[in-house]
């Protein structure tokens, strides 16, 4: 079956000279084929075009990756499944006396280093949690640095350079704690020389922490090299200076609304203009919030599986690789969306994980581009087989109680934790697959790839010996926590529509992108609705994952399901009020062609900058985005 | 060995029409060694044809427009009714903006996507009613050297029918910094000093680093 990006179905023909269109720019890119090699290969017309052609590459040569994903690039072939699943390493705090540099203040440092000729701390805001009784500095204190390290990602390709958090990719994880606040010195030593792209620029972004907006990586909060950054990060849960205020001799570190805790989080760059490059470059890492009910020991609270044995974090992530270096290659000028035909997870191409035949808890996250996931538990000897599981939060979110699900979609930077239970899968060897078809990046086809025809992510294999599970069986239909009651009159209701120009510039609203100029404002702890809404009234069309920053938010209407037609508790038309998984808080909205989702917020406790833009991170680089402030009396602008 | 599953196999072969090949794979010592960073762009993005300035010069584009330059480009033509005009307004405020870095510093070039119409002496006509300044060249040329700079360049739609319309894609201005191989893009439509102020960041500061 073959279909356009409406999911229309075309015939076969048509499709194939579509895909050759493709192909053809990227031979003629990587051929540098002159005017006389296209005229004589026919591919001018009279005019002097390109003509589509249809037929084999005009190289003859076929570089296949394992699993078919894209026509966009070529990568050299790799056998997968013969790397073991990274791990990455736990960051370690260190002594405050340790820090390397100046001692941390609530004011940035704007003293001019003697060394480097300019200001100490990149940071141009003072800390806010100190003035509302957070301890200065934090007694945890971690100092990263962002730099370039090589890596193998196959043992088919060689080493790689990359960019990352302590010259790693993924970054280390940072296991931290809601009652205790954390600084986290960020350091900027990334070299001058990028290989081709990346720039040493940064503004690193947790996404999606609770956290004042001068430490949230806002977009134009970008630091050079040989600079720092401070950022503070309160681990504080929301509501804490507003509608759930500290008890009586509680301290402020403790108060928020327990409801509203979140678990899996991930920082990466956020740096205007060139977030794409450098997330690509491997700027990204996990966050992992943990409480007296998530306490990463399945014993206690409500006994997920055990951390870091049984509770593995998993980043997706698709990639091109030049097909005659055979190393990493971005597609500068791409605006719709780079769709990569090689997969990772955990920075390795199509790992392999042996499991213990018990319960694990798996943290799933699309770093992106820009691919969109529908993800699957895979028996190659048993693909008729509907092997469900439990999805047990959505975008860092525990779900009031865990739902059983045939498969999870993640837009780019979406996140849910799964629990799978592989004592039925004893002596087995199974996939995670990605089963949603696309053919370009703009959005999935909508049409499902049978089981065994999707992209193979990662290997695993239940071959290690018995191991006690004493975790929570979600089939109990254990409690989480309680979504917050969205039956409150919102303030404002504003509205936002996702579109592009007849001349493929982004818009939203029919503005641009400008860091300067803050769209509306919205008055500290109040309630507002927005509606975002994707006009598809020109084609070609895409699916925008829309991202907020700072608090998440309630799908009144329009969330969008798992693609696909079955059974309906699954697969749900967009109009539909939120069921299942999309009964939680959130903070990655995807909206489809033609579609709008009605969401409700909370906008609490902290003052300042903060963007929303498409987690397409080509999309938000060209540049699909907007600031908005919260302010101590906001606008009532509803189409701002 | 094969790689997948002779269902795959299949499965792959009708998807892609290359299929016909046999996968080859390469062991490390057939990959060629790495090349600079600029080198993958030049090659990759920078063809190096033949234009016409509407001074009526011949330059070579990578040779004598990006070697070692900043550079801001945009693609138009002088017929172009809607944003084009917009843009280049918003092209010669943030002219005004830089000053004298322009033409120093920075370069601007407007790639005329309709070749057969813009002539040099319709570009010079077009860019002296915008009052266009020193360091800001219109480009024409053959049409087929065109098409492939446009190709490379980005300005494109994957898909043939839509790709006959060529304003599509064309808001976009790309700038960038050669030397350092630092590319990013932004809309031709918004303000003019937000414009400015992103083509600053891949400008030389004073101690040389970039923004």
């Amino acid at each position: 079956m073959y279909y356009d990006v409406h999911g229309n179905k075309i015939s076969k023909s048509q499709w194939k000279k579509m895909y050759a269109a493709f192909k053809n720019r990227q031979e003629i890119i990587r051929a540098g084929l002159s005017r006389r090699d296209l005229a004589r290969m026919g591919l001018l017309t009279a005019a002097g075009y390109l003509v589509a052609k249809e037929g084999l590459s005009v190289w003859g040569q076929a570089t296949l990756s394992s699993s078919s994903g894209s026509g966009q690039c070529a990568s050299p072939a790799t056998i997968p499944f013969t790397m073991q699943l990274p791990i990455m390493p736990r960051k370690q705090p260190i002594a405050l006396s340790s820090l390397t540099g100046p001692a941390p203040q609530i004011n940035p440092n704007t003293a001019i280093n003697p060394v480097t000729g300019i200001a100490f701390e990149g940071r141009t805001r003072p800390h806010q949690a100190p003035a509302l009784g957070f301890p200065f500095p934090p007694s945890v204190v971690y100092q990263v640095s962002q730099q370039a390290g090589t890596v193998v990602m196959s043992p088919q390709l060689p080493q790689q350079t990359i960019w990352g958090f302590d010259g790693i990719s993924p970054g280390p994880t940072y296991v931290a704690n809601y009652g205790t606040p954390i600084l986290v010195r960020n350091y900027n030593n990334l070299p001058t020389d990028n290989g081709g792209f990346g720039k040493a620029s940064v503004s690193t972004h947790l996404h999606n922490g609770h956290t004042p907006s001068e430490s949230d990586g806002f977009p134009c909060d970008f630091f050079a090299q040989s600079q720092y950054y401070d950022q503070y990060y309160p681990n504080v849960l929301a509501g804490f200076n507003s509608d759930h205020p500290p008890a009586p001799g509680q301290p402020i570190t403790q108060a928020g609304d327990i409801n509203e805790a979140m678990s899996t989080l991930w920082y990466h760059d956020h740096r205007v203009d060139f977030t794409s490059q450098n997330v690509y470059k491997g700027l990204a890492g996990f966050f992992l919030l943990f409480n007296q009910f998530d306490t990463g020991n399945e014993g206690t609270g409500f006994r997920l599986p055990t951390y870091p044995d049984f509770d593995i974090p998993m980043m997706f992530a698709d990639r091109c690789f030049d097909p005659k270096t055979g190393l990493l290659a971005f597609d500068l000028v791409n605006l719709d969306g780079i769709l990569g035909d090689k997969f990772l997870v955990n920075g390795v191409i199509q790992p392999v994980l042996h499991v213990h035949p018990r319960r694990y808890r798996f943290r799933w996250l699309n770093s992106g581009p820009s691919r969109f996931y529908q993800i699957y538990i895979t028996d190659l000897n048993n693909t008729g087989a509907n092997n469900q599981f439990w999805q047990i939060s959505n975008d860092g979110n525990l779900l009031p109680t865990p739902v059983q699900v045939p498969a999870v979609q993640l837009g780019v930077a979406e996140r849910a934790d799964v629990i799978i239970d592989f004592s039925q899968f004893a002596g087995k060897t199974i996939y995670l697959e990605n089963r949603l078809e696309q053919t370009n990046g703009r959005g999935p086809t909508g049409n499902l790839l049978n089981a065994g025809q999707g992209n193979l992510l990662l290997q695993i294999v239940v071959d290690l010996p018995p191991f006690t599970d004493t975790s929570v069986d979600p089939a109990t239909a254990p409690q989480f926590y309680a979504l917050p009651s969205t039956n409150v009159n919102p303030r404002v209701t504003r509205n936002f529509s996702f579109d592009v120009t007849s001349d493929g510039q982004w818009i939203i609203n029919n503005q641009f992108m400008d860091c300067n100029v803050v769209r509306f404002q919205i008055t500290q702890n109040s309630v507002e609705n927005w509606v975002l809404s994707n006009p598809g009234n020109r084609f070609p069309q895409w699916t925008h994952p829309v991202h907020i920053h700072f608090e998440e938010h309630q799908i009144l209407s329009g969330a969008p399901g798992l693609s696909g037609r079955g059974d309906s508790n699954f697969f749900f038309d967009s109009s539909r009020t939120s069921t299942g998984v999309n009964a939680a808080r959130k903070d990655v909205v995807r909206i489809l062609p033609r579609k709008d989702v009605t969401l409700f917020f909370r906008f609490r406790d902290w003052f300042g900058r903060y963007p929303m833009h498409c987690h397409n991170v080509v999309h938000e680089d060209h540049a699909m985005m907007l600031r908005w402030d919260i302010v101590t009396n906001g606008d009532t602008n509803q189409n701002p | 060995m094969p790689l997948m599953s002779r269902r795959g196999w299949l499965a792959a072969s009708a998807i892609f029409p290359a299929a016909g090949a046999l996968i080859a794979l390469r062991s490390k010592a057939e990959f060629s060694a790495p090349v600079s960073g600029r080198e993958v762009l030049r090659e990759r993005y920078f063809p190096n044809v033949l234009l016409t300035t509407h001074e009526g010069k011949q330059v070579r584009f990578y040779d004598d427009l990006i070697e070692g330059k900043a550079v801001v480009i945009n693609v138009m033509f002088a017929s172009c009714n809607d944003a084009c005009p917009l843009i280049t307004a918003n092209l010669t405020r943030v002219q005004e903006l830089l000053g004298d870095r322009v033409g120093r510093d920075l370069f601007i070039y407007s790639i005329t996507i309709d070749p057969e119409h813009d002539t040099p002496e319709i570009l010079n006509h077009y860019a002296k009613s915008y009052g266009v300044g020193p360091g800001w060249l219109f480009l024409t040329g053959k049409p087929d050297d065109i098409e492939l700079l446009r190709q490379k360049l980005g300005y494109v739609d994957p898909n043939p029918e839509l790709d006959q319309d060529k304003r599509l894609h064309s808001g976009m201005l790309r700038y960038g910094n050669e030397p350092l191989s630092q590319w990013a893009s932004c809309q031709g439509g918004a303000n003019p000093e937000w414009i400015a102020e992103s083509i600053s960041w891949v400008l030389p500061k004073a101690n040389g680093s970039t923004g």
